[in-house]
């Protein structure tokens, strides 16, 4: 078999709808008879609903309804599944689909009202009377775990919900017997996701079949599908769950939301299709949130600098509840102790809940976080030491010949963390070099006589990837010669429409134009997990090569029957299963389709299945490491504060690139919402919990001018854990992001600034910390 | 509730409906007219989402009530090119993978199709100023930048 | 997201309008949109009356005559910008006009709808301050002229009465050849700046300053003329000492704070963008337009 596809930056098949507006979100469905719903919403962040009057709101024009929980008792009740279940959590801490008695957050669903169009909707929201007592408020982590805190939820004796902890080795002798400890404090900002789509549902009871229809902009829809018919009490089978295409997704919305839960019951209920379409205002106040982390940190390093050991505590803000059970914090642990080979950890880190929207997932799930703080760790060495923050790293990295490399650490199923495959150490080289460190103090003086200070800076990280249990396939040759591959993945814009059809094409020897994928459909394959954690190129990746491949042994096999010649004479290529050395000698896949299509009466191939069909599910027991370093130059504006990336570069390892373009939008993208998390985005709430950045006006997300070009360089170490040899790359270039920004805005600063150990930084922030330095 | 009867031109086609006056320009394309390229990202000004052209320059049209638009020509990103024949702009995103979600890329292209028409030989800094008033969450913008390039260098190649 | 019901007019004509003005209670004007339709979307407004000029016909246009500019409160911020006539007249316009929004809200954004909406940080209504402009504003009792001192009522607030509407300002043209700079520091490209300056200057043959205009915005609730420095800057050289102070004064407004910023770094930037303002205004090349 030749590799035409695999490997190569062949422009996506999924474009040519898209550039056109020929795509199909979930806003542009439109059904007979359907309804519009909008929420109405807590404008406190911690309340006891005394009363809820609709009766005013129901008279006005085009109102069909306005239901609250109770409406819903015959079809479902009680709160939301855990999407993630964790032994630490006796019983799940989710909210209902709308609220019952308390509610926990500014923008907690109460109720809902249907109407004919969406602004006769929102108008009716303003009528409907409703009557809360607040409660005291725990607007952040570290005021929730405080003694004598108000509760965020008023029937729990604690807001600590859980005490995670990862260790290895013995971190007191390791600590005792190092030349140098030093330790810091490090507060990581919530903020929000923002795909460009806001999330939306729509729902539609089919009166005949009793089935109901979900179309959902989510990455988990066979997640949403499994718990909707828990909680319903029916069959998967009767619930068709559909994501068509998502813009955008970078983790939210791969959880499963009380609205869709609200508006599937609300269709139910009335009987009609229902339509709800988040606005951007819902989003920030409903759409999951992340980052937010406070940790206090030691670490013990020899007198060289290298690193040998961590410990510390971390104040995890989950915010209201925790729908994805504890997988945001455990994933923050499990990224211990990153690119470095540490004799000892022990980390432990506290959830708290609090009167904020819960988090969730964001790009990076945790690990930028634990990166964060792993990296500005390796940059103090280098400061109390005076050493360069590359030799720090150098020093202390999992080295290429210790691989596999087993770290101590756990996953977050307690399986031991064992890194696959990879090289450190080089990929930082590469940044160094290709950034042309060694040329950068002559251009910090350049820079000086403009009057702008220059920074370089580092950081790596290493990421899990490929996620399991599994993800599955199907590949089918059809009559006409097509090839059909199913899969339960769903894209939010990464592209796999392209990437599994250029798996499938190299298998079976057609043309990546014969490839249609289809995805995220229940009706076109029966299982999906989830698309997160970096892990659809490699599990969904390999379920189409293992599918592809059982595929071609069967249309060998029935070629060799019609041809009459030996399996091991044949090789398919072109479309065709031909003999080697005799192309004349040959039979099409559409012919060989059709035989096993069948035709009555006539016997297929003895010894073959009907179909030239397969599915292959690729079970990813063990995780693929990628690994990667950036560096980037900052360029500020001492008087303004303001801050510039002028430079960034990426080197980065995710295996064996299926489509070097995609991978390197995937980075580039990450990269980028990095940034934003360094410099750009705060959401801000009050002590009462209250939202003050709500608008796009008010939460800067990074924009067009403001951000770098990006040069990236790739390092393959083919993983040697899938068939494929891939890693993951959706995450990879957010990780570091962060850590490498801050660690450039510190060298602009000098060494007499305060040691940076927050994020995002503002241009204030930055004046400040200048006239500190110089005083 | 006033609703209203308009004309206007949209991609070159007569138009005419029955408009409530509240109903912005983007919803009516969409809803009204079932044009659901243009997009809705935020419905307060600044995602450039829904940035269609009107009278020949770009327009928010969340901005921009429907009955504002009666008389007026409007072109969404559904007047650009066909799957089958893509325009030199959007055959440009395609190479240089300047959509991933594709969210935010209508309303990216009609942008830069205004640009282009108004200025021939945009710098590298000129398109990525014209280009912060469109948020994309997806690409980093790079490829979207590198992609105004070739098309205006495709553009002048064949002027 | 979606605007609560209103009643439209569109009237075409200034009578028509006039007329509207005199009927309508809880009406509001609807110019560019740039502004207004998103407090519609957000529904913090919720008029019975929505009064689209967009359809009067003479409400835009740049004019030039030999002491002014005049300038129709419907003109876009994309003709200002265009304008060769107003970029050979008054240079600093079109350079600040680059940081009004974005390209695609300029094409519609009026230099009206801006000075009346009167957001702290915006670029137009600081220039009109810059620029000495009158207001020339009418409604069913009349029309008066607002000078520029009288317009800025407060946050978010012009003298606009509730039945008036705004026909065109008038800009004081200041002779060919003068200086001018102009600074501010915004977050990102197009976003309302945290603070802004722009710097008017005359010089006399003997390099003193002849008349100099220095407003600062987005500091304030409205746009501060730093008449105390324009007064001290008369008669003098241009010289560090002279930077010095209009920085200091400017630093010593009454800034706001915001959930962003605090009033001392608003303070701190109000000095830097004077300054920068200033420099550029005072530089040679800037002087030979
Ligand atoms: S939807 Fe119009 S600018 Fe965002
Ligand atoms: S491609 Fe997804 S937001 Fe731009």
């Amino acid at each position: 078999m030749s590799t035409r596809y695999f490997g190569a930056a062949v422009p996506r098949l999924e474009d040519p709808r898209l550039l056109t507006g020929r795509g199909t979100y979930v806003d542009d469905i439109v059904l007979p008879g359907m309804l519009h719903a909008v929420f109405l919403r807590s404008s406190v962040a911690h309340g006891r609903i005394r009363s809820l009057d609709p009766s005013a709101a129901l008279s006005m024009p085009g109102i069909r309804a306005v239901y609250a929980m109770a409406d819903f008792v015959s079809f479902g009740s009680g709160p939301m599944p855990t999407m993630a279940p964790h032994p630490l959590l006796k019983s799940p801490i989710t909210c209902s689909p709308l609220a019952v008695d308390e509610v926990r957050y500014v923008g907690e669903a109460i109720a809902m009202v249907l109407a004919d169009s969406r602004a006769e909707a929102e108008d009716a929201l303003a009528a409907i009377e409703l009557d809360i007592e607040h409660l005291p408020v725990v607007a952040n982590a570290r005021q929730g775990i405080a003694d004598g805190a108000p509760r965020a939820h008023s029937g729990r004796d604690s807001n600590v919900i859980a005490t995670l902890r990862g260790s290895h080795g013995n971190v007191d002798a390791v600590f005792a017997a190092a030349a140098h400890r030093f330790s810091e404090t490090f507060e990581i900002h919530r903020g929000g996701c923002h795909a460009m789509e806001c999330r939306g549902v729509v729902a539609a009871p089919e009166p005949r079949s009793g089935e109901l229809s979900l179309w959902t902009s989510s990455q988990s829809p066979y997640m949403v599908r499994r718990h909707l018919a828990t909680y319903l009490g029916r069959d998967e089978a009767d619930i068709r769950v559909t994501a068509p295409d998502v813009g955008g997704g970078f983790g939210p919305k791969a959880n499963v939301y009380p609205e869709e839960f609200a508006v599937a019951l609300a269709a139910l209920a009335c009987g009609h299709p229902v339509k709800w379409i988040e606005d951007r205002q819902e989003h920030f106040l409903a759409t999951t949130q992340q980052r937010d982390q406070f940790w206090s940190l030691e670490v013990a390093c020899d007198a060289a600098g290298r690193m040998l050991g961590v410990r510390g505590r971390c104040i995890h803000d989950n915010g209201a509840y925790a729908p994805y059970g504890l997988i945001l914090p455990a994933t923050a642990l499990a990224s211990f102790p990153g690119p470095y080979a540490l004799a000892a950890f022990d980390l432990s880190i506290d959830v708290v809940l609090t009167n904020l929207v819960p988090t969730t997932p964001v790009r990076g799930a945790g690990r930028p976080n634990a990166a964060f703080v792993l990296e500005r760790l390796a940059d103090t060495i280098a400061r109390r030491l005076n050493l360069p923050r590359e030799e720090v790293r150098r020093r202390s990295f999992v080295r290429a010949e210790q691989m596999p490399y087993v770290t101590g650490g756990k996953m977050r199923d307690g399986s031991p963390v064992a890194y696959d495959s990879g090289d450190y150490a080089k990929a930082l080289s590469l940044v160094v070099d290709k950034i042309d460190a060694a040329g950068f103090e002559e251009r910090r003086a350049e820079a000086a006589t403009r009057g702008r200070l220059l920074g370089l800076g580092f950081a790596s990280c290493v990421e899990d990837t490929g996620l399991g249990p599994f993800e599955g396939a199907s590949v089918r040759v059809t009559p006409a010669g097509k090839v059909v591959v199913a899969t339960g993945a769903a894209s939010q814009g990464q592209g796999h429409a392209t990437t599994l059809a250029q798996i499938a094409a190299d298998a079976l020897g057609v043309d990546l134009s014969q490839v249609t994928v289809k995805a995220a459909d229940s009706r076109i394959f029966p299982l999906g997990i989830s698309t997160i954690a970096s892990r659809v190129a490699v599990t969904a990746g390999s379920s189409v090569e293992i599918a592809a491949r059982k595929v071609r042994d069967k249309a060998i096999k029935v070629a060799a029957h019609i041809l009459e010649a030996g399996e091991h004479d044949l090789e398919i290529e072109n479309g065709q299963v031909r003999v080697v050395g005799v192309p004349d000698m040959n039979v099409p896949l559409s012919t060989i389709a059709r035989v096993l299509s069948g035709s009555a009466g006539v016997p297929i191939p003895a010894g073959v299945e009907p179909d030239l069909a397969a599915t292959g599910y690729f079970e990813a027991n063990q995780l693929a490491f990628a690994y990667g370093s950036q560096a980037c130059e900052v360029e500020i504006d001492p008087e303004t504060g303001d801050t510039r990336i002028t430079r960034y570069v990426v080197a980065h390892d995710c295996g064996r690139l299926i489509n070097p373009l995609i991978v390197d939008g995937q980075i580039r993208g990450g990269v980028v919402h990095g940034i934003g998390n360094a410099l750009f985005e705060h959401m801000r709430h009050d002590e009462a919990g209250q939202p003050l950045t709500a608008t796009y006006a008010d939460y800067l997300l990074p924009g067009a001018a403001e951000m770098p070009d990006i040069e990236i360089h790739h390092i393959e170490t083919p993983s040697p854990r899938n068939p494929i040899g891939a890693k993951g790359a959706g995450e990879g270039g957010t990780i570091p992001a962060v850590a490498c920004v801050i660690s450039a805005i510190q060298d602009a600063l000098g060494p007499a600034a305060p040691f940076i150990t927050m994020h995002p930084v503002s241009p204030e922030q930055i004046v400040e910390w200048i006239d500190q330095t110089r005083k | 509730m006033s609703a209203r009867k308009i004309n206007l031109t949209v991609n070159g086609e007569a138009v005419e409906a029955e408009v409530e006056a509240r109903l912005n320009l983007a919803d009516f394309l969409r809803q009204a007219i079932g044009l659901t390229g243009t997009h809705v990202g935020c419905e307060h000004g600044v995602c450039g989402a829904c940035t269609v052209i009107v009278d020949g320059r770009p327009a928010r049209a969340c901005l921009m009530l429907a009955v504002q638009a009666d008389g007026a020509k409007v072109e969404t990103v559904e007047s650009l090119g066909t799957p089958e024949s893509l325009s030199e702009l959007q055959q440009a995103f395609r190479d240089r993978h300047a959509l991933q979600c594709g969210f935010c890329t209508p309303g990216m292209l009609m942008t830069i199709e205004a640009l282009l028409r108004v200025e021939g030989s945009p710098t590298r800094e000129e398109i990525r100023d014209v280009l912060s008033g469109n948020l994309c969450r997806c690409t980093g913008y790079q490829a979207i930048v590198d992609a105004a390039l070739d098309a205006a260098e495709a553009r002048r190649g064949t002027r | 997201m979606k605007a609560p019901p209103f009643t439209y007019h569109d009237p075409r004509s200034r009578d028509d309008l006039i007329g509207l003005l005199a009927e309508l209670e809880n009406a509001k004007l609807l110019a560019g949109g740039q502004s207004l339709v998103p407090m519609l979307n957000f529904r913090v407004v919720a008029p019975d009356h929505l009064i689209d000029i967009n359809r009067i016909p003479d409400l835009a246009g740049i004019r030039l005559s030999a002491n002014a500019v005049v300038l129709g409160a419907m003109t876009r911020q994309w003709d200002l910008q265009a304008s060769a006539d107003l970029a050979a007249t008054a240079p600093i316009i079109r350079e600040a006009l680059a940081h009004v929004g974005h390209f695609q809200t300029r094409s519609r954004g009026t230099i009206g709808g801006s000075c009346c909406h009167l957001d702290p940080a915006a670029e137009l209504p600081a220039l009109c301050a810059l620029f000495d402009a009158e207001f020339d504003v009418a409604g069913p009792n009349g029309a008066r002229i607002v000078k520029v001192g009288d317009w800025f009522k407060g946050y978010l607030e012009s003298a606009l009465e509730e039945r008036e509407y705004l026909q065109s300002i008038r800009l004081r043209r200041w002779p060919a050849g003068h200086g001018y700079g102009f600074s501010e520091y915004a977050r990102r490209r197009g976003d309302f700046a945290i603070a802004g300056a722009g710097a008017l200057l005359e010089f006399a043959e003997d390099a003193r300053i002849r008349r100099a205009a220095i407003v600062v915005f987005g500091v304030e609730p409205g746009p501060v003329r730093l008449v105390e420095v324009e007064q001290i800057l008369v008669g003098q050289t241009f010289s560090e000492a002279v930077l010095a102070e209009a920085a200091a004064q400017a630093s010593a407004l009454d800034a706001m704070a915001d959930v962003h910023v605090s009033a001392a770094y608003r303070r701190h930037l109000a000095g830097v963008v004077t300054r920068r303002a200033l420099t550029e205004a005072a530089r040679p090349a800037r002087q030979a337009v």
